[in-house]
């Protein structure tokens, strides 16, 4: 299974990776030997077999809607790029 | 001091001829005069390390403390721990200050012990040589021009050379058993479920699991002791009690029933390395183990299905770098669109940008069926293979890796040669089942690792069973050159 460039350049943005064009040509032979690697999945017969997602098959727990954390804003501003007034600062959204 | 087990250690803490604060002392010492050579460590807490001591100290002095209680311990970088620096090998994370601790370091600090410092590791644990660092390469205590082996491999290397007594790994595809077998200590990865992913930077969340490393499965039993069990902010945590690790290991292995899966033995193993394991084998036959063939027939599939779940479930977790709360962000950004693109691009290396972008591949429209949920069904036919070896026998043994530590830079270039590494390793963690290495000799100088598999929650067992085997062996013991003598 072989992947061309533009398709490269198509998962790249929607993984939100900025490539350059090398970055792309290296991309295009490592992801499609990776393919390669995992398309052997295709000649076996999983007609019937259920997928499994967790190995214990369990379901996830839920816990009572109540607040168990106290408000830690400046500890978790305190790691972020840029803020301002108790919030994260990004690039402008809307003009 | 630097050779002895977490047991003997205690002794003396307890008996006050050593206090916490020499030892400490010792060991901060030893890093910064050995680490140069391995560069296992990316941080070394020195002055929280005292504090720790000092405190443990105390602790002793009244009588009170655990085995762990003043022992030195380092953890993978992965592990989230309050105020310090925690990188998980990658530029993304170069200046992220935790704002809160995992379940397992704060239960390994509460349980007394001292933390010295935060290891290398494979970026985001994605590697099985450690070269994937962002903060270069570990050198192998056996032969500085080997790898240590990923990704928990600068907790594999600190232990090997005498830099920390033990330490915390975790395991997504064999992260602890790989660098456990090249660096010759003593690795386990528990059951899905059984130590808390809480504050464990994650990976592949169906497959990520923490647990020990140390010299011995003895002090591995110590530390899981502290780690493992139910915690409620991790909400795959299993609800079922953990055991008390210590109480059987010495219980005698007479009757046992150990499988040998033929698939484990196949091409591709090194023939030194197959004789290595067959040896061991034989030990365990003189202790009263009976030794049966049996059959993993889906072995070779764990490869594919592994390479589709792990990369899909690390193109989920890894969409929370986006450069606006924590982790690199690019200069001046342009929007919203470009800040994330060149933020993760530049915060990321190589092969974690390649892993995201294969599983963003088999998540993405139309590929779904194909991809995750046929791995998935792939996934339940292996580890049927395992419940059903595992009604015939009690334990499962074979290789960790196919040959001993390979050289630096030999498999870079080949990533797919690398990931056909991981054949031994990966369908234990699709299975979910817990895992050992335990060193069962050497070829060429360099160790070889016994892998032993059990079933579901059965870590006291396997504890039991590699602590017979080293009761009566020395494999364990053996101290690599560059850790003689300083």
């Amino acid at each position: 299974m072989s992947i061309n460039k533009q398709d490269v350049q198509k998962i790249a943005h929607l993984a939100r990776l900025a490539l350059t064009e090398e970055d792309a040509d290296q991309y295009q032979n490592s992801l499609s030997s990776v393919l390669s690697l995992v398309e052997q999945m295709q000649s076996i017969d999983t007609d019937g077999v259920e997928p499994l997602s967790n190995p214990l098959e369990m379901t996830q727990r839920l816990r009572d809607d109540v607040v168990t954390e106290d408000n830690q804003r400046d500890a978790f501003l305190a790691n972020a790029p840029q803020s301002e007034a108790g919030l994260f600062l990004v690039p402008k959204v809307i003009d | 001091m630097f050779e002895q087990s977490i047991s003997t250690l205690a002794k003396q803490l307890k008996n006050k001829d050593i206090s916490s604060v020499e030892l400490t002392q010792a060991f901060l010492k030893r890093i910064s005069t050995l680490d140069s050579q391995l560069n296992s460590y990316i941080t070394v807490s020195d002055e929280l390390a005292l504090q720790q001591a000092k405190a443990a100290d105390a602790l002793l002095q009244n009588g009170q403390g655990t085995s762990l209680t003043g022992i030195p311990v380092a953890h993978k970088d992965l592990f989230c721990t309050q105020g310090t620096l925690t990188t998980c090998g990658s530029k993304m994370l170069n200046n992220f200050i935790p704002p809160y601790e995992s379940t397992v370091t704060s239960r390994i600090q509460q349980a007394g012990a001292v933390m010295l410092g935060k290891t290398n590791m494979d970026e985001f644990a994605m590697g099985s040589s450690n070269e994937n660092s962002f903060y270069g390469a570990v050198k192998n205590p056996w032969n500085l021009t080997a790898v240590p082996g990923g990704s928990s491999g600068g907790s594999a290397a600190a232990i090997a050379a005498g830099l920390a007594v033990a330490a915390t790994g975790t395991d997504t595809g064999g992260s602890i058993r790989q660098p456990a077998s090249f660096c010759g200590i003593t690795g386990l990865k528990p059951t899905y479920g059984r130590v808390s992913r809480f504050g464990m930077i994650a990976y592949a969340s169906s497959l990520d699991q923490g647990g020990p490393m140390a010299k011995s499965a003895e002090d591995c039993a110590h530390l899981m002791q502290a780690m493992a069990g139910f915690d409620e902010k991790d909400s795959t945590s299993s609800e079922i009690a953990s055991e008390d690790y210590l109480a059987n290991i010495n219980a005698p292995l007479a009757g046992l029933k150990i499988g040998l899966p033929k698939e484990y033995f196949g091409d591709g193993l090194d023939a030194q390395v197959a004789e290595t394991i067959m040896n061991a084998v034989k030990e365990f036959e003189k202790l009263g183990a009976i030794v049966k063939e049996i059959s993993l027939p889906n072995l070779q599939l764990s490869i594919p299905s592994y390479y589709v779940i792990a990369p899909s479930e690390a193109s989920s977790n890894l969409s929370r770098f986006d450069g606006v709360r924590f982790g690199h962000r690019c200069d001046d950004p342009k929007d919203l669109l470009d800040m994330y693109m060149r933020s993760r691009a530049e915060g990321f290396g190589q092969e974690v940008q390649k892993r995201i972008m294969v599983g963003t591949y088999a998540l993405s429209e139309g590929y779904y069926d194909a991809y995750y949920l046929k791995a998935q069904k792939i996934r339940r036919l292996i580890k049927e293979d395992f419940v059903n070896a595992l009604n015939e026998v009690d334990v499962i043994m074979g290789p960790v890796a196919p040959t001993t530590a390979f050289e630096l830079g030999s498999k870079t270039n080949d990533p797919v040669a690398m990931y056909l590494e991981d054949i031994y390793t990966l369908s234990v963690n699709l299975a979910g089942i817990p895992a050992m290495s335990v060193p069962a000799g050497f070829v060429n100088n360099m160790p070889v690792g016994l892998q032993i598999m059990g079933n579901y929650f059965a870590e006291a067992k396997l504890l039991n069973v590699a602590h017979q085997y080293q009761q009566h062996t020395d494999w364990h013991l053996q101290t690599p050159e560059m850790a003689k003598g300083a």
